[in-house]
């Protein structure tokens, strides 16, 4: 059940998680990461560099996405979606009475736990600072003196 | 009635108007220190302020004193205390006792006292104590006859010492020789390329031989040192060099019974009554473990038996009267050790201390310093090991994330290897973790994880419908630091967010509740429970921490250095001595992983002992309260408790605390 596709330089795997046990990192994750690079006051959000992005299925919950929803921090996530091509023509801004659409709310869970990071690094909007991401790991850790 | 009238009505002289002062005195101190509450009318028993062994009143004396008021039935003289218990035969030879003996003064080794009694409803049998032995400890009873003895004795002969065979000196405390190799007092370790040429004298082999077929030893010691004792001379309490020597110890005296004092770093102490041409053979836990030492005086508390009895010393307290010492020599055989030790006591190992033990940090860089090297990269190195003995959740803190509505976002802070981020599917959890080899098993077991530092991470403020932080925040060496990561941990909540936080607990025993990680300790499970006079009171840290600093440091001429705050190594599985303490982690597991592990980390706290490489881990461990401090600003706390030897609170975000960025951003 494999299925490989080559979107411009993004490697995109797609996989059933009963496979590949293996999480990277989720948008939703990206959506609450933020630079703290010292003296950086535009730190959010981070900009996505991927060379390897996996879509990992995941069982579609619509009342865990709805509740999900108003945490978010909306423009970041539909802009993170499309620099890795999974923006599916989500709205820019949050429709009202999503609870409901379905298939609206499948377009979420989509790019919030499903669309993952394999390869890339994650770089401060400000600073211009990359954080690695390797294996699904970011590593956002700052030197002693950052 | 009438008595006691006349008593009060008669004009008193001024010495009895002293003495009456006097006495009321001594029943107070009785009551205050002691718990002896004494009572004004006539009983059997009296208590006698001042008669005791521990002021230096021997039973023969008082008894003789005591005779002179009636039959006496029986005399309880306990060690160290300056009052005695008498019981007579009928409440009226006690009453004449009283009358004709309260003010008696005595002369006793050079000093006069004088003995004030006082009336006890009864005399409390449960004050006697009973006593083990130290583990591994046994005094062998007339190991050598009389005559071998004096052989002994002729071939140290102190004044036919001329020639360089052996080395001699006169220490502060008492005169000592050494064959085979020299101890050497500053470093309390030998030479061991450099044998003294001779070995031991030849009249040792016969004695020796014995402990050999008698099982006592395994191989020959090879190195002598004789210690010579005047009546009031001793040794300051110390532990054996573990590098220094093997296991066991053997020393023999000759010439005069003494008391050797041995100690438990937990402040336990037994005396053990070490007789004339007795063998004290000290293995296993008396040998690494408790310290021992004799305190120079001029008398001992020994049981009246004069059988030669050797034993502990405080078994039966009516039975102890006081023997004047006289010049001890003792034979201390020891076999040179030619490896690391690799006992179970690394908190008193000197082979087991950190390549350079740290100390305390001062300013900021030194704490980065110390937890880069004694946190972050030792949880860097073990990792695999670690995670294989994390698995299951501790059931208080499963219930919280349980109780976390569906849909919350939660955050694990310093997650390891991330157990508790699947407890609650119905949650998105996410984890962080200072290491990057744990975060990368958070990640293969199917969990969302990235690696930042506790002190700053890089998620938005109030994100997060809760917050855990099981068993990281002990690992910041410093008060500001340790409160950083929780008010950094609390930007993270939204208001109305809840946190858990868990620290190791200075207090492993609660409400006589010994935590899980005492009671898994199988060493010393039973030298735990049994039961002996302490010298201090148990919960006093500074003067553990004294303890165990004299453990370490003291020296055997009695001159211990005091250094900067340095932090010890804890022995697993025992309370802790200190607040803050390194605790070891002996790898196990792959070979060659492990070999890998000790080239590649020089400057990781790593040292090889038989078993694999041992860590060594800084904790901080928090008193009752001491979290509770920490949490402050901006939080309720909704419950604090003890739970498994941890300090655990649940806090709830109450309202929003601009942090740093904040302020910038919404300039
Ligand atoms: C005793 S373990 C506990 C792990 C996990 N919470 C559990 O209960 O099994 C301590 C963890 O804290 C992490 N840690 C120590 N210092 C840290 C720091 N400054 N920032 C983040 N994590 C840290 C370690 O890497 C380690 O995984
Ligand atoms: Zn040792």
């Amino acid at each position: 059940m494999w299925l490989l596709c080559f979107c411009n330089p993004i490697l995109v795997i797609r996989c059933r998680n009963i496979l590949l046990h293996t999480v990277e990192m989720k948008l939703l994750t990206h959506n609450m990461l933020t630079s703290h690079v010292k003296g950086v006051t535009k730190g959010y959000p981070l900009n996505i560099k991927a060379t390897e992005v996996k879509v990992n299925e995941v069982d579609f919950n619509a009342q865990f996405v709805t509740r999900m929803i108003p945490k978010l921090e909306w423009g970041p996530l539909i802009q993170a979606a499309e620099v890795l091509g999974h923006s599916q023509d989500l709205p820019s801004t949050l429709i009202p009475n999503y609870e409901n659409d379905e298939d609206f709310l499948r377009k979420v869970h989509r790019i919030l736990l499903e669309v993952e990071v394999i390869e890339g690094s994650l770089q401060c909007p400000e600073s211009g600072r990359e954080f690695p991401i390797s294996k699904g790991v970011p590593n956002m850790l700052l030197n002693e003196d950052e | 009635m009438e008595s006691s009238m006349d008593y009060t009505n008669v004009r008193r002289t001024k010495e009895e108007k002293k003495m009456l002062r006097r006495q009321t005195k001594a029943s107070h101190t009785l009551l205050k220190h002691e718990g002896i509450s004494t009572v004004s009318h006539p009983t059997k028993h009296l208590v006698v302020s001042n008669g005791g062994l521990g002021n230096g009143v021997s039973r023969e004396s008082l008894l003789e004193v005591l005779k002179e008021g009636g039959t006496v039935k029986s005399l309880l003289t306990p060690p160290t205390k300056p009052y005695a218990f008498v019981t007579y035969s009928s409440t009226q030879a006690s009453q004449n006792a009283f009358t004709l003996l309260n003010g008696r003064s005595l002369m006793y080794s050079d000093q006069s006292v004088t003995l004030y009694f006082s009336y006890v409803e009864r005399v409390d049998s449960e004050r006697t104590v009973s006593c083990a032995l130290p583990p591994g400890l046994s005094v062998l009873e007339d190991f050598v006859s009389i005559e071998e003895e004096l052989q002994l004795l002729k071939a140290v002969d102190w004044r036919l010492d001329t020639d360089d065979i052996t080395v001699h000196k006169a220490l502060k405390h008492r005169r000592v020789k050494h064959y085979g190799y020299e101890f050497r007092y500053d470093n309390n370790n030998v030479d061991k390329d450099k044998p003294l040429p001779g070995g031991l004298p030849v009249e040792c082999d016969a004695l020796l031989q014995r402990c050999l077929t008698d099982g006592h030893i395994s191989v020959l010691p090879d190195q002598l040192t004789v210690n010579q004792y005047q009546s009031g001379q001793g040794i300051p309490p110390h532990v054996d060099t573990h590098s220094a020597f093997e296991d066991p110890i053997l020393s023999l005296s000759l010439g005069a019974k003494t008391v050797m004092d041995f100690k438990h770093p937990d402040g336990r102490s037994v005396s053990v009554l070490l007789p004339e041409r007795s063998l004290l053979v000290m293995k296993g836990d008396s040998r690494y473990l408790w310290t021992h030492g004799i305190t120079p005086r001029k008398f001992d508390v020994v049981p009246v038996s004069e059988d030669g009895g050797s034993g502990v010393l405080t078994s039966d307290l009516s039975n102890l009267t006081l023997n004047r010492r006289g010049t001890r020599t003792s034979l201390t055989f020891r076999k040179i050790r030619h490896t690391p030790c690799n006992c179970i006591h690394p908190s008193v190992c000197d082979s087991q201390q950190p390549p350079a033990p740290p100390t305390m940090p001062v300013v900021e860089a030194d704490a980065c310093c110390l937890e880069a090297q004694y946190v972050h990269q030792v949880y860097e190195e073990i990792s695999s090991h670690f995670s294989s003995t994390r698995h299951s959740p501790w059931p208080q803190v499963r219930d919280f994330l349980l109780s976390l509505p569906p849909g919350a976002i939660l955050v694990d802070i310093g997650c390891g290897n991330g157990k508790y981020l699947g407890i609650n599917p119905e949650v998105m959890a996410v984890g962080c973790d200072r290491s990057a080899n744990l975060v990368q098993i958070c990640v293969e077991r199917g969990y969302e994880a990235f690696v930042s530092d506790a002190l700053s991470v890089p998620l938005r403020s109030g994100c997060c419908d809760a917050c855990i932080s099981i068993a990281v925040i002990h690992h910041f060496s410093t008060k500001e630091r340790r409160q950083s990561a929780i008010r950094e941990l609390i930007r993270l909540l939204k208001v109305g967010g809840r946190a858990l936080i868990y620290v190791w607990a200075m207090e492993q025993e609660y409400n006589k509740q010994k935590s899980k990680y005492l009671k898994e300790n199988k060493y010393e499970a039973n030298a735990v429970t049994t039961s002996c006079m302490k010298t201090t009171e148990e919960n006093n840290t500074n003067q553990q921490e004294e303890h165990i600093s004299s453990v370490i440091r003291n020296t055997e001429d009695g001159s211990g250095d005091v250094t900067a705050r340095r932090i010890h190594v804890h022995t697993n599985r025992t309370a802790f001595l200190s607040q803050d303490l390194l605790v070891p982690w002996h790898l196990k597991g792959n070979k060659d992983k492990n070999k890998e592990a000790a080239s590649c980390s020089t400057e990781v706290s790593v040292e090889q002992s038989s078993q694999g490489p041992v860590f060594h881990r800084y904790y901080h461990v928090f008193n009752q309260g001491e979290l509770e401090e920490l949490c402050v600003s901006g939080v309720k706390v909704l419950r604090s408790y003890h739970d498994q030897g941890n300090w655990c609170v649940e806090v709830e975000k109450t309202n929003h605390i601009p942090s740093e960025i904040d302020i910038a951003m919404e300039k």
